[in-house]
């Protein structure tokens, strides 16, 4: 243990390993949305509200025996929760693109922001009035309990999982998008969809595959949350304003910006903990407006 | 950006300072509002004619310029919380206290509209909500905002010294006068030239651009009166419930206005008045059904988009619309 600007290095790293799981998370969830928004042109402010979901299907999955006592249901642990959970809300997903979101598509972008809006206050809302505000517990996996001692800190082994497992979700992402034949249809679609359809690729199935896509996205960060944060109604609803500064701030509909900005800003989340407390809930649109004075498109985006 | 709402034609308007719909409405609004606190409870019509003038201030912004702004409860909780603090700690009459919340609105509107006008269509809503949430968190850590409990008993005070507010029907009295004279404004400024090229950026904004109007100007005018205007709503509202407290800055009432603004009919006239009317008399009932409340209005969101998107007003003057053109042809066939 040694001392920087007079503070204990447990304590910094401590906030800085804060500030890194949130960036992961803001970096998983506006990844989500920056596709959603670059292929659909939807601001999904649904995002929170599938966060949500994911959290809480983990949680179901877990409490299966409790929830039903006597149907002889197992206890369906995180393992296979991070593979169920983001399917399970990726269907709801594909369910909701058909229902509602696909009817705007032709409209102004205004009325898919309140469509989103209006959906994410229903789903918030019918959790509220079963669950309430307490949150749930969700207990770490037996096999990810303890943690390491680096000399300077401690890091709990379930938090270093989810910086590297998001790294590893959003470079895959990224590299789906970016760099494969299916990657490239889509941004295709996006583009130019009249020309793209006439080459025979099915467009509608195609936005529908990205929304579940972006969703899923949402749903596998819930389950990663659930054992950090608490499972409760009210999780998705505060982070979804952050994720869209983040958004703004990488420069909307830019992939590899929202995945750089989500760590950066959660770091610098962190260490504004550290130094100026008062400040750390609302740095993130501090940068935001700075960002939009020196340069409008975001940091990474193209003008 | 495009027109966010379809627009009937706008009849032939009599010129001078007051059109003569104009006036009609506010006879109307005036005879309306004179007999409502003897048949209604009056501080719920004080409710709605602060949250009508609210939505009135926004429907300036969403419905005449066509940008979604998404931060409307800074300004009105900002406005809220200086004039009850201003009229609980520095003993000023109340008509000040209000002028002083709508002067921080209007400086707050014109700061954040500066930042916001830069960019268009979601990223401006995206920009207006996380500006607005600054000011949120501003509220809940600043000390003399109280945090949880917000500014309380906030004293309603002698009117330009001598009217008593806490006389029930001198308060009312006032409230109408402030709606009266915010909807005239916001009337007034959609029927002057300003208001046309306004509306001329939300249909075709290269082309009001083309014609040499300074569309940027133009937009942030706009969106620092609809600022100021909201202030005016949430001052008077924080001297009629004598109370400012974080749900006025909160983002549910964000989106409680811009869902008044939806049910009445974007970019009508009456519209924001009818959706107030409808929004704050169901929340009256459900008040004691707790989380339903947001299903519910998130449930209305969802059906007007998908089924009413002119909302009630506008939904009605194009049935009207269409009505006319019948009579219109029938006419030329009888001929």
């Amino acid at each position: 243990m040694f001392e920087i600007f007079g503070l204990s290095s447990t304590a910094l790293f401590g906030q800085l390993l804060i500030g890194l799981i949130n960036g992961a998370f803001y970096a998983m969830m506006s990844l989500g949305v920056a596709i959603i928004f670059g292929m659909l042109r939807i601001a999904n402010f649904v995002h929170g509200a599938q966060y949500m979901l994911g959290a809480f299907c983990a949680w179901f999955l877990l409490n299966l025996p409790v929830l039903f006592p006597g149907s002889g249901l197992p206890e369906i642990g995180y393992w296979p929760s991070l593979i169920i959970a983001p399917i399970v809300v990726g269907v709801v997903g594909i369910v909701t693109e058909k229902l509602f979101i696909s009817k705007v598509y032709d409209l102004e972008h205004a009325y898919g922001v309140l469509l989103t809006l209006g959906l994410a206050l229903v789903i918030e809302g019918l959790f509220h009035v079963k669950f309430g505000s307490a949150g749930q517990p969700y207990g770490i996996p037996p096999s990810l309990q303890g943690g390491q001692n680096l000399g300077f800190m401690f890091l709990p082994n379930y938090r270093a999982w989810v910086i590297v497992a998001s790294i590893v979700i959003c470079f895959g992402t990224w590299y789906s998008i970016e760099r494969t034949k299916l990657g490239a249809y889509l941004r295709a679609a996006t583009e130019n969809p009249v020309l793209v359809q006439a080459f025979g690729i099915n467009v509608p199935r195609m936005l529908t595959l990205t929304y579940a896509l972006g969703v899923g996205l949402a749903g596998l960060a819930g389950v990663m949350a659930a054992p950090i944060y608490q499972v409760s109604p009210q999780m998705g609803q505060s982070i979804i304003i952050v994720i869209f500064a983040v958004v703004v701030i990488g420069g909307m509909g830019s992939i590899f910006g929202s995945i750089v900005s989500g760590f950066m800003l959660g770091l610098i989340e962190g260490l504004t903990k550290v130094f100026y407390p008062q400040g750390s809930s609302t740095v993130i649109f501090v940068i935001m407006a700075i960002v939009l004075l020196a340069k409008p498109a975001g940091l990474f985006g193209k003008t | 950006m495009a027109h966010v709402a379809s627009h009937p034609p706008v009849p032939a308007q009599k010129t001078g300072l007051f059109a003569h719909t104009e006036l009609t409405y506010l006879v109307a609004f005036l005879i309306i509002g004179v007999v409502a606190p003897y048949v209604l409870y009056p501080i719920f019509v004080m409710k709605v004619l602060c949250f009508a003038l609210f939505a009135c201030a926004y429907n300036l912004i969403f419905g005449y310029v066509g940008l979604l702004a998404f931060g409307h409860a800074a300004f009105f909780g900002a406005a809220a919380y200086v004039t009850a603090h201003s009229a609980k700690f520095w003993g000023i009459t109340p008509e000040i206290a209000i002028l002083a919340g709508t002067a921080v609105a209007t400086v707050l509107g014109a700061a954040i509209g500066w930042l916001a006008i830069r960019r268009q269509g979601l990223y401006f809503a995206m920009i207006t909500l996380a500006l607005a949430q600054i000011v949120y968190f501003y509220a809940l850590q600043a000390p003399w905002t109280h945090g949880e409990d917000g500014i309380q008993s906030v004293p309603r005070g002698k009117l330009f010294g001598f009217i008593d507010l806490n006389d029930m029907m001198s308060m009312y009295f006032f409230v109408l006068a402030v709606f009266l004279i915010g909807f005239a404004i916001v009337h007034r400024t959609i029927r002057s030239p300003f208001g046309q090229v306004l509306k001329s950026i939300r249909d075709n904004e290269p082309r009001a651009l083309s014609l040499g109007y300074d569309t940027d100007r133009y937009k942030l005018m706009a969106f620092t009166l609809s600022a100021g205007l909201s202030g005016l709503a949430g001052g008077t509202k924080a001297i009629v419930f004598q109370l400012a407290s974080l749900t006025d800055v909160f983002l549910f009432t964000s989106a409680d206005v811009l869902l008044m603004v939806l049910i009445g009919g974007i970019g009508t006239i009456l519209g924001p008045v009818v959706g107030a009317v409808t929004l704050v008399t169901m929340q009256n009932y459900l008040a004691g059904a707790g989380s339903w409340v947001l299903i519910i209005q998130g449930a209305i969101f969802v059906a007007f988009i998908l089924m009413l998107r002119k909302g009630i007003v506008g939904t009605w003057l194009e049935y009207r619309e269409t009505r006319r053109r019948r009579h219109v042809e029938a006419a030329k066939k009888a001929k």
